[in-house]
């Protein structure tokens, strides 16, 4: 492998690697707050990508408007998703709570793919389609609006968690929900903004990868279950850690393609994710229950 | 007396609807249901394995679909690849996927709710890829056709009368078997690991080898619904094993009832319903509808639908036969 080639894949494997980071991070902040593994959580990245190719197409809005939209109405569908499915579900146990949110993800995929369309769509490129050259490689210019953004939006998320009121009311939360209710912070509340928050970060997740690999209706749960590993990679603890374990992932995966010996093939790719994602289950599985009996 | 009567008088829907099943593939009864029948009776058998996965053990799977797939690919490709006899194929599809499930289920049992969910979930989806992928096995994404029917001797299920016999003896054993299973020692003890983990383990139950166990048992059903169902409709394709089928099998437990063997009939019978007559001609509105099912009934009715109604009906009848007894 040439030096151009390795900068290629590994550009490319950080390229999706931030889209699977920007998952996990949903992951990890509703896990922190509420306990709950959303497994609608790939389903908003799949909202982001179409809403915001049906308001430039259908809707004729320009490019930074309905990119803007797309991201709230996502956010939107986090909270109304939290209000509707998860808060009437009081004291339901794990197994009630994972069907929920199942219930929500085909529900979500359902209506967009009746409501919207059921092709691949690809919105426009936010600036031009011209490849970049760099070290060698070539770089579609909307990949490093992707790195760019999942880097700007951990930062954002990272600042807002430390120096923020609300921010440090959701670390409390996370970290005790009943003495935090004592000094004054509602955890139902905290849930709300989790929702809202990993619904908002999912959506631009959606939103920078459209224009760069196109998606459709159905893409959600293979996201999902992307960054699911990128969180328990990084051990749903920091939302930095997840950011880690999905450019780890994103980077193993374009590798492993990049070998195409044996079975790592273009064909198995999402094999490979799945197969990290066992790998890391049985191997931390004594530490994850100790964390759920616990936790 | 009371008890007396109540034990006589239970068998009477059991045989009512016994006498309605045989009756359903003749001319002049339902016979333009004996392939949807077919069907519900093929998917009965994986939702009791899935009942009593989750609503005994309070685990689940995300994932059974790739142990139906599993059934149905290995019997294809031993009937028709290399011509081994289906019954035989069946059989050996049966013990390769209750074999695999056993020692999967030993790796993941470790694991408990959310993180188990996704580990099954993953495993589903990597079957699915398999399944297209290994396209010199299975065909690829078109799949297999051409595969051959169940015999014995020169008697052939050929048509969907004699298949709707063969797939609902199957599926009345399999449920009768179910039933004893619950009723028995293994019943307590998986009722015991749904309450208390550590409780269980205390009084002598290894619950990582009945949970193995009993996921072992939900993939053997699986895999012999798979067979059936590869049997019933000559062909394959990995279409029917997908995260949605697995979905769709976990709509039929929870419709079914998380903890009831006979549930699953229901559970089954009305998910099929849906799919293929009623949602049918409004598009593909099934995935909605059952997306509402499912958290509709997780937050009003966590213990299933129809424990739920079976629950409301006895309240109801025990309402009826106070009023009958005040003066």
């Amino acid at each position: 492998m040439s030096s151009a080639q390795f900068v290629q894949y590994l550009i490319s494997g950080i390229t999706s690697g931030s889209v699977y980071a920007l998952v996990g991070l949903g992951f990890t902040i509703i896990y922190a707050v509420t306990k709950i593994i959303n497994f609608a959580q790939g389903e908003f990245v799949m909202l982001g990508g179409l809403l915001s190719f049906t308001l430039i197409h259908s809707a004729g809005l320009p490019l930074v408007p309905a990119l803007i939209i797309s991201v709230l109405i996502a956010a939107a569908i986090g909270a109304i998703m939290y209000l509707l499915a998860i808060r009437p579900a009081k004291n339901a146990s794990v197994v009630s709570l994972i069907i929920i949110t199942i219930g929500v993800a085909i529900f979500t995929r359902g209506i967009v793919g009746q409501m919207l369309t059921k092709d691949f769509v690809r919105p426009p490129s936010f600036s031009g389609e011209e490849s970049i050259s760099f070290l060698g490689a070539y770089i579609d210019p909307q990949a490093v609006w992707v790195i760019g953004t999942m880097v700007v939006v951990t930062i954002i998320l990272h600042l807002f968690l430390n120096y923020t009121m609300v921010g440090k009311a959701l670390k409390a939360c996370a970290i005790n929900p009943v003495a935090s209710s004592m000094v004054g912070v509602n955890p139902k509340i905290m849930a709300l903004i989790a929702f809202v928050l990993a619904a908002a970060i999912g959506g631009i997740g959606g939103v920078v990868l459209a224009p760069l690999t196109p998606i459709s209706y159905n893409a959600g749960v293979m996201l999902g279950l992307k960054g699911f590993v990128a969180a328990a990679i990084g051990g749903f603890g920091s939302p930095v850690a997840a950011v880690f374990g999905g450019l780890l992932l994103g980077v193993v995966e374009s590798f492993a393609v990049a070998a195409n010996w044996g079975p790592f093939t273009s064909a198995y790719k999402d094999a490979i994710a799945l197969v990290v994602l066992l790998l890391i289950l049985l191997i931390r599985s004594g530490k994850l229950a100790e964390e759920e009996r616990t936790g | 007396m009371l008890a007396r009567l109540k034990s006589k008088w239970i068998y009477l829907p059991i045989a009512a609807l016994l006498a309605f099943l045989i009756l359903i593939p003749f001319e002049w009864f339902f016979a333009q249901y004996t392939t949807l029948m077919i069907f519900i009776g093929i998917y009965t058998i994986v939702t009791v394995g899935l009942c009593l996965l989750m609503g005994y053990t309070g685990q689940v799977s995300l994932g059974q679909a790739a142990f139906f797939g599993m059934g149905a690919y290995v019997s294809a490709i031993l009937s028709k690849t290399y011509g081994l006899n289906p019954w035989l194929a069946m059989f050996v599809a049966a013990i390769m996927t209750g074999a695999f499930a056993y020692i999967i289920g030993y790796l993941i049992f470790r694991l408990k709710g959310n993180y188990l969910a996704m580990a099954t979930l993953g495993l589903g989806l990597i079957m699915w890829i398999l399944f297209r992928q290994l396209s010199q096995f299975t065909g690829g994404p078109d799949g297999m056709s051409g595969i051959p029917y169940l015999s014995i001797g020169g008697f052939v299920f050929d048509t969907s009368f004699r298949r709707y016999f063969l797939v609902w003896a199957f599926c009345l054993a399999v449920l009768l078997i179910s039933q004893n299973i619950v009723r028995a020692r293994t019943g307590r003890a998986l009722r015991a690991i749904h309450g208390s983990e550590a409780a269980a383990e205390s009084i002598g139950i290894n619950v990582g080898r009945f949970k193995a166990k009993i996921l072992a048992l939900s993939a053997v059903y699986a895999s012999l619904a798979g067979s059936l169902l590869v049997y019933n409709m000559t062909i394959v394709n990995p279409q029917a094993f997908d995260f949605l089928a697995s979905v769709k099998l976990v709509v039929m437990a929870v419709i079914g009832g998380l903890a009831s063997v006979w549930g699953a009939i229901f559970g089954a019978g009305t998910t099929r319903i849906l799919s293929d007559e009623v949602l049918l001609r409004f598009g593909e509105w099934d995935v909605i509808v059952y997306g509402l099912i499912l958290v509709l009934v997780m937050i009003f009715m966590p213990e299933g639908l129809f424990v739920k109604l079976k629950e409301v009906f006895q309240r109801l009848r025990f309402r009826y036969r106070q009023r009958g007894v005040a003066p």
